[in-house]
């Protein structure tokens, strides 16, 4: 396991996963960006809001009968509350694991392509083609970002306001399109029930 | 970490308290008092909406009950009354809301005392391409169109992790294929789609140990399965079955038949004076089991009608079987050819056991008559019958016939509530 210390309180920094690119303090919550073996301090978390997810930092499952490991997550609030985009380390592969009230989908990122269109043009029914599978866009939901926490494959902390895309597919994949950065990222996966995912180490929750 | 189970506040409009059973997740509250809905998110609870209808109403399942559905706990933390209005009537129905930390949510929906299971699927169906009535392919079943309303909010009581306002209006498009339901929701920016399976009261009370017994189903619902259906279907396969066996019996029968012809005679009458007329035919030697004698009667009548007694007598034992036919044959021309009755006669005597026989024959002739009457007797043994089977098949078949009508009743008692209503006397 990959070790560091925080540049900002010398606390001790352990990877779970060796190739993140971002991680936060679990002492002092200092956010930071590693530069090969160097950490950098960009910023702080702020108070996180109270955990509504039975997953943590830690929690193992398997997609697919492969093992992950949740190393990371991305925090945002929309009209039904917060959701939380886990990252997780799928094999040796950077993946996530986004929970919606307790509804659990398991995506990995692809190559956009260009034919996207722009956030403003989104029309729900709108059809797509991603990875040769077809796609319907089913709802745009406009998200704020909350905060980070963990391990995370690239640099995100100082957003505000995120425009996503949800599509459906016939057959229990979904593809979702973020357009926190200028040019979108594409996400596609699988919703998977909460026993399907085998889970380990959950949050524990008082009175279930 | 560990999540506080219950946050406990009070209703700022009227004071009561209020408990919050889904934690962080609720965005809207209804007060269980006076039905205010109130913002879960605000530390004061801010009033976002006063409840001003008439109607108020109590959850059959208690707002914290905790029951058992597939295996897992969940705890009802909402409830609403949604409505929609067909033909200026207006029908309404409850929803509670259903939470687990962990497996998510799930609906129960109930109209009229009947209940289905709901969960969002993620599965978008496919919609097909229809004729009058449209369908949708869901996991490979397909759903027939049933209504589409506008389903608007009357009543909620506790939490929801959604804005929920009284007034909500959501398009619906319902899908049947009993025991399942597949029904849409689209507002401006979203369409979801849930599965509905049809589960029965007492399901429910066992699921939430509720007190008593629930109020029983009135009608049809939409996706409820017909309990006889079943029942018709193993009623059509024995019928099948006994059909069958009856068929192949009547196969056998015409082939092994004896059909014997022992005695084919022709007699005259030339009065019509009983006493004078009797006769007795040859023995004739009727073989094989125990089975039927055929007596076949030929005449020339002409406009006038003929009574015979007949007795066929064993020869040796002195049994007889007794009988009397009447023939009768009129015809003439008035305003077209005209005819009445018959000229031949068919007689049967079903069991009759094997030995040496002779018939007593007494005609007696209508009237008197210029030309005596000519007949053809003919005696047959062992001749099959069609009736038997005929009559058996139909008595097979009423309780399949039966319950195929029952059935059909149960069908259109269904379609009654959909947008295929068939036009009945009382539609105007």
């Amino acid at each position: 396991m990959l070790q560091a210390n925080c540049p900002n309180c010398g606390g001790q920094i352990s990877f779970r996963w060796s190739s993140a690119v971002q991680t936060t303090c679990p002492f002092c919550r200092s956010i930071l960006v590693r530069h090969d073996v160097d950490l950098r301090r960009v910023g702080v978390v702020s108070d996180l809001p109270p955990s509504t997810s039975a997953v943590q930092l830690g929690t193992e499952g398997r997609y697919k009968g492969t093992p992950f490991v949740v190393v990371g997550r991305i925090i945002y609030e929309y009209d039904r509350g917060t959701w939380n985009e886990w990252h997780i380390r799928l094999g040796d592969d950077s993946a996530w694991l986004s929970d919606a009230l307790a509804e659990y989908a398991v995506s990995r990122r692809l190559d956009t392509p260009t034919n996207v269109p722009a956030a403003a043009k989104l029309r729900v029914g709108q059809q797509f083609t991603f990875g040769g599978a077809p796609f319907t866009l089913a709802r745009v939901t406009t998200a704020s970002y909350r905060g980070v926490e963990g391990e995370l494959p690239f640099e995100y902390w100082d957003k505000s306001k995120v425009t996503f895309a949800d599509l459906d597919s016939k057959d229990g994949r979904f593809a979702t399109l973020d357009y926190s950065d200028p040019e979108p990222l594409l996400f596609v996966g699988e919703y998977q029930e909460f026993d399907q995912l085998q889970f380990s180490n959950l949050r524990e929750i008082e009175g279930w | 970490m560990v999540a506080p189970r219950v946050k406990g506040l009070n209703c700022p409009r009227c004071g009561a308290a209020i408990e919050l059973r889904s934690g962080e997740l609720a965005q809207t509250v209804a007060c269980p008092s006076c039905a205010a809905i109130l913002d879960a998110k605000d530390p004061n609870l801010r009033v976002l909406q006063e409840f001003t209808g008439k109607m108020r109403y109590q959850p059959r399942i208690p707002l914290g009950t905790r029951g058992t559905l597939k295996g897992d706990q969940y705890e009802v933390i909402g409830f609403q009354v949604r409505g929609i209005r067909v033909d200026d009537v207006d029908y309404h129905w409850s929803e509670y809301l259903l939470w687990n930390p962990y497996k998510g949510f799930r609906y129960l929906t109930e109209y009229d005392g009947h209940w289905n299971d709901v969960v969002v699927v993620k599965n978008t169906p496919e919609e097909k391409e229809g004729g009058r009535q449209p369908t949708v392919g869901y996991l490979g079943e397909t759903f027939k169109h049933f209504q589409t309303a506008t389903a608007k909010t009357q009543f909620v009581l506790g939490e929801f992790p959604w804005e929920i306002r009284l007034g909500d209006t959501a398009e619906t498009r319902d899908f049947v294929s009993p025991p399942h339901m597949l029904s849409e929701e689209r507002t401006a920016d979203e369409r979801t789609w849930s599965l509905g399976t049809y589960v029965t009261p007492q399901y429910i009370w066992q699921a939430f140990k509720l007190p008593g017994t629930p109020p029983a189903p009135r009608g049809v619902y939409a996706d409820q399965p017909d309990a006889n259906a079943a029942g018709a279907g193993s009623l059509g396969k024995i019928f099948r079955l006994f059909a069958a066996i009856i068929v192949a019996l009547f196969v056998v029968r015409q082939i092994t038949a004896r059909r014997d012809l022992v005695l084919r005679q022709v007699y005259s009458v030339a009065s019509h004076n009983p006493d004078s007329t009797a006769f007795v035919t040859p023995v004739f030697t009727l073989a094989g089991r125990t089975s039927n004698v055929r007596l076949t009667l030929e005449t020339d009548l002409e406009n006038n009608w003929a009574y015979f007694s007949l007795a066929l007598i064993n020869e040796q034992t002195g049994t007889a079987y007794d009988m009397g036919r009447e023939v009768s044959y009129y015809h003439g021309y008035d305003d077209g050819a005209w005819s009445e009755g018959s000229r031949t006669d068919r007689a049967t005597i079903p069991t009759v056991p094997s030995g040496h026989y002779y018939l007593r024959v007494q005609p007696e002739l209508g009237s008197d008559a210029e030309r005596p009457m000519n007949f053809l007797l003919t005696v047959q043994r062992d001749m099959p019958g069609v009736a038997f089977f005929v009559l058996a098949l139909g008595v097979l078949a009423v309780p399949p016939l039966f319950a195929t009508f029952r059935h059909h009743a149960f069908e259109q008692m269904r379609w009654r509530e959909s947008d295929y209503a068939p036009l009945s006397s009382d539609d105007e």
